[in-house]
């Protein structure tokens, strides 16, 4: 059905995919399981036609498959179910169905639409997915897993041969999980081949026929599914050492907690604690949607708490506003760098500035010191060493994306932070400006300071953290100190696998 | 000359302002004279004192709309205060000072009104003042009955044409106007935080900005601009009018977009507005001594304000909003 022979991909000097030559028979379900990073996204954006492959040939049916952009992928039969729903939710079930392409009437009539036609074909369609609503529902009424159903009828709209899940289960609840697994199994008795994305192998075991692990852009093996004891999996998931270099730190972790969380509760089923001591790093692991940046977000002010107080520096807080926070220096660096980090039109020189501004007000009327700004910024920058060419003048968006993470970092530590959570801080970030962020952590802690550092990246994790907290579906299931770093029991709390 | 020609590569509008004043100069009769120079000057001057108040609203990404409605509930204010007619105060000064006072209060509690319904209620700031120039316009014009108020203080309606070294009051008014505004928006903590809110809400947010202080005052000043706009409307007339500066919104924000300060906020000089403001003068005042009917005349600086918005669009701008 599907056969994909040594696909490579690169963006730039980087080579994401390695060779990667696995197929998929018709009627066939192929578990794909891998870490953050591994390609597994990449692999399918090239199945979907959004990137191109350097080299490898796909074969889709019997013929050759070069899919050039999105619609060529729907016209030859594959269908995409995406993590994150593409539904308007505004408009009924049977107006997103039909969204792309309306029935019309014949003859007289040709610019009017076939309700009927539409009523019909959607009855029908929602009766495959098992989804026993009326059509006329707005989609914003339903929950997550009929929006997911509602999805999938969409897709067997186009009578696809193949249908890619990528995720499908993140946000369903269990009853809804069994009804998708059911709807799978159903549709593998209609000969259609599906290729299943998941980071819960239970599911994968249960539905798929076979499993592929991938790692650093390579195939690591392909074995049936029912051979495939899940403790196996997940150390060919997780694989050998990496050779990344992260640097030794020198001091010594303080006696007393310096932030203490207790029962934080943000998302208003969870309760979370912990502490952090002074000069330590505490890691946060956790897979996409497991709760880490909500709970840092939380803490800082940027969303809602619903109950749980923080003890920093002596003092109990249980309101939370990141100026507060700020002047108590806690800061929070943001995951999502360019909607809600940088100033992008702005000079480097006004990024670096901004949060410590009020810390140069010279006596009344808000009156600044320019002056002590400008050498702060300067001293800031050449110790993050943010590579620009002027400071006033240049807009930081044309700034690579590691330097516009140092100049957010320099915008932090202007403040003089006791506490740094730094959320994902080499995302998309090349290995020199990654090795560079490493050290600078590891400058701040040297100087009293502590740092909750939350990653996907477990490697990362391993070699920065002196603590690592793993969350899963909103909760900190383990504490690993130093001592007992261990990949493959890390990842197993975060994918919450029964022991077995 | 490198630096000018750099000066105007950034500052577009001040090049245009002096080419369009030159080629009326030459082509329209009556436009190059004292006469008409005081003329220019005295329609000037309200205009940029309430596109300075905007601008400040604008560089946030909101907008101000109330302003004429400020403009009319000032200028009945101030004249209840200030007229013979209701008798308040013996002493001539004392009456101006109080209602000057009271005008530039009225201005900041319409702008603080503003400011708040912004902040708390999150509304768009569109529909905000639109509601409150609805309210406020309808509330001047309730209260006087429709009548205008006469008999204002002469010390008041002449000082428009007093001068000191040689220049009328008016103009050392929006020069001191100009200045603070030019301080604050360079010099403090609420002038950063002004264009860092109007750049992106989220970050300024994240990063300690107090959006809520900063939002309310830009209305104030706002406020305070259009109180002090007509202040100089009220005088200039001798009259406290309830539909005072009832066309002037267009000339306001058309001055502000024509300078070149982006709508989407963040971007924008006072010395952009203060050189849109006198080229919207300017078009007025030619296009009026070319015997240009008061509606041609809005149909034209409608479509410049199109044109230049959309030119201003493509421009790259320098980012130091000094």
């Amino acid at each position: 059905m599907l056969s994909l022979d040594n696909i490579r991909k690169s963006f730039g000097p980087v080579e994401i995919l390695k060779g990667i030559s696995f197929t998929v028979r018709k009627g066939q379900t192929l578990g794909l399981v891998g870490e953050n990073g591994a390609g597994k996204s990449t692999l399918m954006n090239i199945l979907g036609g959004v990137y191109e492959p350097n080299e490898g040939q796909i074969q889709f049916n019997g013929n050759p498959y070069r899919p050039a952009r999105v619609s060529d992928s729907i016209q030859q039969g594959i269908a995409f179910i995406h993590q994150e729903l593409n539904l308007f939710p505004n408009l009924t079930i049977m107006e997103n169905l039909f969204l792309n392409e309306f029935p019309r009437k014949q003859g007289l009539f040709k610019y009017f639409i076939d309700q009927k036609k539409i009523l019909e074909q959607s009855q029908m369609l929602l009766k495959q997915v098992g989804l026993s609503v009326s059509p006329f529902t707005r989609v914003s009424d339903l929950t997550n897993g009929p929006q997911q159903l509602v999805e999938i009828a969409k897709a067997l709209k186009g009578q696809p041969r193949l249908i890619i899940f990528d995720e499908p289960t993140t946000a369903l609840s269990q009853a809804e999980t069994d009804q998708l697994l059911q709807l799978i199994r159903k549709l593998k008795q209609r000969q259609v081949s599906i290729i299943f994305i998941s980071h819960n192998l239970d599911e994968v075991k249960a539905i798929s026929d076979t499993i592929a692990v991938i790692r650093d852009g390579s195939l690591i093996k392909v074995k049936p599914a029912a051979q495939y004891a899940k403790s196996d999996i997940i150390r060919d998931m997780v694989g050998r050492d990496l050779e990344q270099f992260f640097p030794e730190r020198n001091c010594v972790i303080g006696k007393l907690p310096k932030l203490q969380v207790n029962d934080l509760n943000v998302d208003g089923k969870n309760q979370l604690s912990f502490e952090i001591k002074e000069r330590e790093v505490v890691g946060v692991y956790g897979l996409v949607g497991a709760g880490r940046s909500e709970m840092a977000r939380g803490l800082f002010g940027l969303s809602r708490v619903y109950q749980g107080s923080v003890k920093w520096n002596g003092v109990v807080y249980d309101k939370f506003k990141p100026r507060q926070w700020i002047k108590q220096g806690v800061v929070y660096l943001t995951e999502d760098r360019r909607e809600e980090g940088i100033l992008s039109f702005k000079s480097v020189l006004e990024n670096v500035q901004l949060a410590s501004l009020h810390q140069f007000v010279k006596a009344g009327f808000g009156w600044l010191d320019h002056k002590g700004i400008l050498s702060g910024v300067k001293e800031k920058v050449k110790a993050t060493r943010v590579k620009y060419q002027t400071l006033e003048s240049q807009p930081v968006s044309e700034l690579s994306g590691g330097n516009q993470q140092k100049v957010l970092l320099s915008r932090w530590l202007m403040t003089n932070p006791g506490l740094l959570m730094l959320d994902e801080p080499t995302k998309g970030i090349d290995i020199g400006a990654r090795e560079e962020i490493y050290h600078l952590i590891n400058r701040v802690v040297e100087q009293d300071s502590c740092v909750l550092l939350i990653s996907s990246e477990i490697e990362e994790l391993l070699g920065m953290c002196d603590r690592i907290l793993v969350m899963n579906q909103g909760r900190i299931t383990a504490t690993f100190p130093k001592t007992d770093f261990n990949r493959s029991e890390i990842l197993k709390y975060a994918l919450n696998a029964t022991k077995e | 000359m490198v630096s000018i020609k750099y000066y105007l590569s950034q500052n577009s509008i001040v090049g245009v302002c002096i080419l369009y004043y030159v080629l009326m100069a030459l082509v329209v009769p009556g436009f190059f004279g004292a006469n008409n120079t005081w003329n220019l000057v005295y329609n000037f001057i309200p205009l940029l004192i309430l596109a300075i108040g905007q601008t400040f609203v604008i560089l946030t990404a909101g907008i101000d709309l109330s302003i004429t409605s400020i403009v009319a509930v000032a200028s009945v204010v101030g004249g209840y205060l200030m007229s013979a007619d209701s008798g308040l105060f013996s002493s001539p000064l004392i009456t101006v000072l109080v209602g000057i006072t009271g005008m530039v209060l009225a201005g900041a509690i319409i702008g603080l009104i503003n400011g708040i319904a912004v902040t708390r209620l999150r509304m768009p700031a569109f529909m905000v003042t639109l509601t409150s120039l609805m309210f406020f316009s309808g509330l001047a014009i309730w209260l006087t009955q429709s009548k205008s108020i006469y008999n204002l203080p002469t010390l008041l309606v002449d000082a428009p044409y007093k001068t000191l070294l040689g220049l009328p009051y008016p103009v050392y008014l929006a020069g001191l106007v100009y200045l603070v505004s030019y301080l604050i928006l360079n010099k403090t903590l609420v002038g950063e935080w002004i264009y860092a809110v109007g750049t992106n809400v989220k970050t300024s947010w994240l990063s300690g900005v107090n959006i809520t202080s900063t939002i309310v005052f830009v209305y104030i000043i706002s406020g305070v601009c259009a109180s002090l706009g007509a202040m100089i409307y009220t005088a200039r007339l001798e009259t406290g009018s309830p539909v005072m500066g009832q066309n002037v919104l267009l000339d306001v924000i058309g001055a502000v977009i024509i300078g070149g300060t982006s709508l989407f906020g963040g971007k924008g000089k006072l010395q952009w507005t203060a050189a849109g403001a006198l080229l919207m003068t300017m078009l007025d005042n030619s296009l009026n001594l070319l015997g240009m009917s008061f509606f041609l005349i809005m149909i034209v600086k409608g479509a410049i304000i199109l044109l230049t918005a959309l030119f201003n669009q493509y421009q790259p701008k320098s980012l130091v909003h000094a």
